[in-house]
């Protein structure tokens, strides 16, 4: 399969102290660990995205610890008070060790 | 009533449609809600063409849950998304000994493929037999392209006919049934309503004879195939309706045909003219 | 049940972590996952978790435990000195009952989040929140999940 994408929805402007909703989906298998091969019936090994951040402006705004009970292709979202103009930078974290990353900026004012 | 106009909070706006759900009449047991995407009316139920075995055409969307019918009416909470856009890259993407992609010879997909999905399976009188969208893809990809030919539910296959099919999105189902389709069509109809399996079931005894009803707790539907390549919360991504004729064969214990077989295109063709008139929904949510 | 040295490791070390927590003897014992009352217990070290001020919305029948929607929003000024700090999602019911926990920060404005959950048969939900003083508060939902639709 492709390589995880990564899906955000940032609004493009907001007002300053505003509290916008934010969206993210990355496609991912989720592989829980709890699933059989059909065919050898040994357990598949666990491979999912384990950790979602959002930063804006260098700052840790919002973290998941992710388990792999999220559904396959995670969907987060959540809010974040914007004070100023400047950029969201996303990351999602692999249990293979991949990163996947993404950014969106936001005017304010 | 606009139901999910791009600002409702999608996932929990659902009072909305509990309320509408209660307050209208039961409609051959799917509800009334109505499907608008990101501003985009779609139309889930439309009256049967006159040689039709059913009274009222129904999408599967307006049998599912507010949650599920939820996921499809945003196209951000919509999980088949991410395999749009990987479709969008790969449309783009030059592969095969040829160096050329989709776009080399098609261009802008969001003007050339618009329809496409609505009219498939479709005539090819070289093949002298119906093209689906994935044995039509291939054929462009060996004899364009100088490409591999990529397996029927393949990550790619199933992105790229999301993407293309996309581009029909809101158009009417329109398959070709007369001429050499007829053929094709009378073929799929004898499948539809032939008893198989130890179950010994047909899929008219379903998704004609009960539709509405519970079976394992789910809630029939007529079995469209308007959506297509549809995300499943079941599979936890896309499938194609060969694999979900796959499906519903394993359940009553028959030997499913193989994807792409000449009985699974037949009764693609079939289905497909079943549900004529309902909006073309790919990448559709269901359960 | 073959683990390969990667995943022996991983929960080694989180049957470790979570003893410690717990305050019980540090034995590495085999890796057994925890229940959801022992999760809440190392996530809140063993204070008290008052009811009120969370509140978790699911559906009240999931159509498919593959995609279950869950949703927390918990009441907080979110300021600097005054906000939910953390809010831990368990499944009771689930083979792990671990789900996911949501970090906020003052910046969040709102503590709210939703994601789409995998539930393995009818069971309770629990969202368990810290707040930035170390008191806890919890909701919870039992959530009907239904065989899964019709095969396929």
């Amino acid at each position: 399969m492709a390589k995880s994408k990564p899906r955000v929805k940032v609004p493009k402007t907001a007002d300053a102290g505003e509290i916008i909703t934010i969206k993210t989906l990355i496609s991912h298998q989720m592989e829980s660990g709890q699933r059989k091969d059909k065919k050898t019936g040994e357990l598949i090994p666990r491979k999912i995205i384990n950790n979602f951040k959002a930063a804006f402006n260098g700052t840790v705004v919002f973290e998941t610890v992710i388990e792999p009970a999220v559904s396959s292709n995670p969907y987060i979202q959540f809010k974040v008070k914007v004070p100023e103009s400047g950029e969201f930078k996303f990351t999602w974290t692999d249990d293979d060790g991949s990163v996947y990353e993404t950014a969106k900026k936001i005017k304010v004012g | 009533m606009k139901l999910f106009s791009t600002k409702s909070t999608a996932l929990f706006g659902l009072t909305a449609l509990i309320a509408s759900t209660v307050s209208s009449p039961v409609l051959a047991d799917a509800d009334n809600n109505k499907l608008v995407i990101d501003g985009t009316p779609l139309v889930t139920d439309v009256a049967a063409p006159a040689d039709s075995e059913l009274d009222r055409l129904y999408s599967g969307w307006r049998f599912r849950s507010a949650e599920t019918q939820s996921l499809q009416a945003d196209d951000f909470e919509n999980p088949a998304m991410p395999f749009v856009d990987t479709g969008a890259d790969l449309w783009n993407a030059a592969d095969g000994s040829e160096g050329k992609s989709c776009s080399s010879c098609h261009n802008d997909a969001e003007e050339s493929m618009k329809g496409v999905r609505a009219e498939y399976p479709k005539w090819n009188a070289k093949l002298n037999k119906p093209h689906t969208l994935e044995t039509q893809i291939n054929e462009c990809r060996e004899t364009r392209m100088g490409a591999k030919p990529w397996k029927w539910e393949s990550g790619e296959m199933l992105a790229s006919t999301a993407y293309i099919g996309l581009q029909s999105r809101g158009m009417p189902t329109k398959v070709q049934t007369t001429g050499p389709m007829a053929k094709w069509h009378d073929m799929g109809k004898d499948l539809y309503y032939t008893r198989v399996g130890q179950l010994n079931m047909s899929c008219a005894n379903c998704h004609e004879e009960q539709v509405g009803k519970k079976i394992r707790s789910d809630h029939l539907s007529q079995g469209q195939i308007n959506g297509f390549p549809t995300y499943r919360l079941k599979w936890g991504g896309l499938g194609s309706s060969h694999r979900r004729f796959k499906g519903c064969m394993d359940n009553i214990r028959a030997t499913p045909f193989k994807r792409g077989s000449d009985e699974f295109i037949a009764l693609e063709v079939y289905v497909a003219a079943r549900g004529t008139g309902l909006s073309v929904e790919t990448p559709a949510v269901r359960n | 049940m073959e683990l390969n040295k990667r995943e022996f490791l991983t929960l080694s070390a989180g049957a470790l972590a979570f003893a410690s927590v717990a305050g019980t003897s540090g034995i590495a014992l085999a890796a057994v996952e925890p229940t959801a009352d022992e999760m809440i217990k190392a996530f809140t070290s063993g204070a008290a978790v008052g009811e009120g001020k969370v509140s978790l919305t699911t559906p009240e029948i999931a159509e498919n435990g593959n995609t279950v929607p869950v949703e927390v929003s918990v009441e907080s000024p979110m300021t600097a000195d005054n906000y939910v700090a953390e809010v831990m999602i368990v499944a009771d019911g689930n083979p792990n009952p671990g789900v996911a926990t949501f970090k906020f920060s003052a910046m969040s404005g709102e503590a709210e989040a939703s994601t789409r959950i995998r539930l393995a048969q009818t069971q309770n939900v629990i969202a368990v929140a810290k707040m930035s003083d170390g008191s806890f508060f919890m909701d919870k939902k039992a959530v009907k999940v239904t065989i899964g639709g019709c095969g396929g």
